[in-house]
């Protein structure tokens, strides 16, 4: 497998009126090629301030931030942190692209369609109009827009959400970069449209043997797609592993609580099992495990205690790593009863 | 587009027309007797009521309103024999204090009065426009501080403090501009002569528009620098250059033709105070004059222009506005 994009210890902080925000706290994270690796979390986790800053698109100036992100420019190896604007500039768009949440506001409403996709090419080579309006038919017509030709003259608001979004992805895709970054990319889609855009996020990425880094809260989207998920709270990450074992053998209570607040129609008259409590802020964070004051499972931990010290990434695994200070044993015993009850 | 164009402008002609009728009623009903305000300080009943039947005050309003609308279209014979006299069309009136028809006295204040508004709209376009840009792109630094305690300034202070300030500084004090006593020129005969007289009054006005300018400039830069569609011309390797005065900028345009062609068409009404301070015998001027001597069929007159310029420019602008924003669409 090749490797694409490995963030080691990344730390973003941005300095406000009443205090430093630590958004990113130490995020480590590898993409391959091939895959789709996700990051979950709540809003405010910290999940897209991590792939901003992949793209340099952190608001600089605000922002403090460490760390590398050591990124693949077609087998050269770059680390964004330390590029300057323009170095970050020239690889934006070609060797990692982005695509948003919000598909209705993410296009420029005054460009025609196929101006703003040109853009794309032309950005990172110079002159080619014709080239480049070549190129902008052909992603519409891959990403499954009919009638590229006449759609192209078009403006945004011509177009349906679902198909702004594909608009997004052929633009993202106009330079065929390796890296695609998709941060939210359905939150804003009803079901059946956001369905047709995973399917079409997956083909993709084989075409293009790209690694797709995936910023979602969904876990339906998750399991859909994701090979690797990363799970965020607080700014970092309280659980890594394949996505079959998050799913069925979850390690982190965070974790845990997430899939249990998932609403399941078999369960329809049974109160939703929401994580107690809000996220901690950023600002002041307790000392101990950021989790600890929301936990149910603090009693069961052994001599480091749950509000003195801050958990480490663990695994008796290589590949499936948490942070708890309760002992890796006793968790799966304890989670694997609540999940049969919650899975039924 | 024809067909939009044909309906505004038939909404238009129906506004003008009830504009015209309500200015027309209002003086109707002033406790005036304007037949007397046509004679001066040796004056008869007699003469009184010549001038009552010549300027057909004698008729009733819905006739006199009828004279008044076909004078426009056919112009207008007042008297007979061989006192009559005619104001051809289009005529307004006819102004008894000057000796006049009315349609000539606009005739002569109107070029005064465009080429103050053209001439300061396109200095506080470029001064407020160029200082909002400037702002924006060093928001927060010395330059958007600087350009803030510019805006501040120019707000506050009216434009009879500021119009005075440069005529005694610069005409009086520095000679740098002759007094514009000389008399209007028109910028074909003498374009030299031209600026110097308009260069000063433009200077009063546009002061106070291009700060305006400056700040709404500012905020919607700013305002459009945070939009989704900003970071995602970012993410595509788009240069900053390229993103400000490209993607930025052009979001921002739409509204300010709107605000422009608004701010433009109120000034065509006349701009009273700058006239007056720089001497400049415009519609502003005219209208004033006509207020204090009650030369009603002036005032009558100024009125709906100042009315169809408004009207005017809304269609004006509703048209740019959907060149320049595809979402708006001319059905």
């Amino acid at each position: 497998m090749t490797e694409l994009l490995r963030i080691e210890d990344l730390h973003v902080s941005f300095k406000t009126d009443d205090g430093v925000v630590r958004a990113v706290d130490g995020v480590s994270l590898t993409l391959n090629a091939g895959e789709t690796v996700a990051i979950v979390g709540e809003s405010g986790s910290g999940k897209t301030v991590t792939s901003l800053s992949v793209m340099g698109l952190h608001k600089k100036g605000q922002a403090e931030i460490s760390g590398s992100i050591s990124l693949s420019d077609h087998g050269t190896f770059k680390d964004v942190v330390h590029l300057s604007d323009d170095e970050i500039r020239e690889i934006r768009g070609r060797a990692v692209s982005m695509i948003f949440q919000d598909p209705m506001s993410s296009l420029h409403p005054y460009y025609k369609i196929g101006n703003q996709l040109a853009e794309a090419y032309l950005v990172h080579n110079r002159g080619k109009k014709k080239e480049a309006m070549a190129r902008a038919l052909e992603m519409l017509d891959l990403v499954g827009i009919p009638e590229p030709a006449k759609r192209a003259q078009e403006f945004p608001h011509q177009f349906s959400g679902g198909m702004r979004q594909r608009v997004m992805i052929a633009m993202a895709l106009m330079n065929s970069p390796q890296i695609l970054i998709a941060d939210e990319p359905t939150t804003a889609l009803d079901v059946t449209v956001q369905a047709q855009i995973l399917a079409l996020l997956s083909k993709l990425k084989k075409e293009f043997n790209m690694g797709i880094l995936l910023i979602t809260h969904d876990l339906g989207v998750v399991a859909q797609v994701a090979d690797r998920v990363n799970v965020m709270y607080a700014g970092r990450i309280v659980e890594e592993g394949p996505v079959d074992d998050i799913f069925y053998s979850p390690l982190a209570p965070y974790t845990l609580g997430l899939l249990k607040s998932v609403p399941r129609v078999s369960k329809n008259n049974e109160r939703l099992k929401a994580i107690p409590g809000q996220p901690p802020s950023l600002i002041n964070l307790p000392v101990g495990c950021p989790f600890a004051p929301r936990c149910e499972y603090k009693q069961h931990s052994s001599e480091a205690g749950c509000n003195t010290t801050r958990p480490a990434l663990l695994g008796t695994s290589s590949t499936h790593r948490s942070r708890c200070h309760v002992p890796e044993n006793l968790r799966h015993e304890l989670f694997a009863n609540e999940l049969k009850e919650v899975q039924g | 587009m024809l067909k939009f164009i044909g309906r505004r402008a038939a909404f238009a002609a129906m506004t003008i027309l009830i504009v015209s009728a309500v200015v027309f009623g209002i003086f109707s009903f002033l406790p005036f007797d304007p037949a007397s305000l046509t004679c001066g300080q040796r004056c008869t009943d007699q003469i009184v009521e010549a001038n009552r039947v010549r300027l057909g005050f004698d008729k009733p309003i819905y006739e006199q309103y009828w004279l008044f609308l076909s004078g426009i279209f056919a112009g207008r014979t007042y008297g007979a024999g061989s006192a009559a006299f005619t104001c051809p069309a289009p005529s307004f009136g006819y102004s008894f204090n000057e000796n006049a028809c009315v349609t000539d006295m606009i005739r002569e204040a109107l070029p005064i009065t465009i080429s103050l508004a053209i001439g300061a709209l396109i200095l506080w376009l470029m001064v407020g426009i160029g200082l909002g840009i400037i702002a924006a792109k060093f928001k927060n630094r010395w330059p958007d501080t600087s350009s803030s305690v510019f805006v501040l300034l120019a707000t506050s202070l009216p434009t009879f403090v500021t119009g005075l300030a440069l005529l005694i500084w610069v005409s009086i004090k520095w000679k740098l501009v002759p007094l514009s006593l000389t008399g209007y020129t028109s910028l074909i005969d003498n374009p030299y002569k031209f600026m110097q007289y308009f260069i000063l009054p433009w200077i009063t006005l546009a002061i106070a528009y291009a700060a305006i300018y400056t700040r709404f400039t500012r905020a919607a830069l700013l305002e459009t620098l945070g939009e989704d569609y900003i970071r995602t011309a970012r993410a595509k390797g788009v240069g900053e250059r390229v993103v400000f005065f490209k993607h930025t900028l052009r979001a921002v345009l739409a509204p300010l033709v709107t605000l422009a062609g608004l701010d433009f068409a109120g000034l065509i009404g006349g701009a009273i105070i700058t006239e007056t301070i720089f001497n400049l015998p415009g519609l502003g001027r005219l209208t004033l004059r006509s207020v204090y001597e009650f030369d009603l069929a002036v005032v009558l007159a100024t009125t709906i222009l100042a009315a169809v310029v408004v009207i005017v420019m809304n269609l004006i602008v509703d048209m740019l506005y959907a060149v320049l924003d595809p979402r708006v669409r001319i059905v």
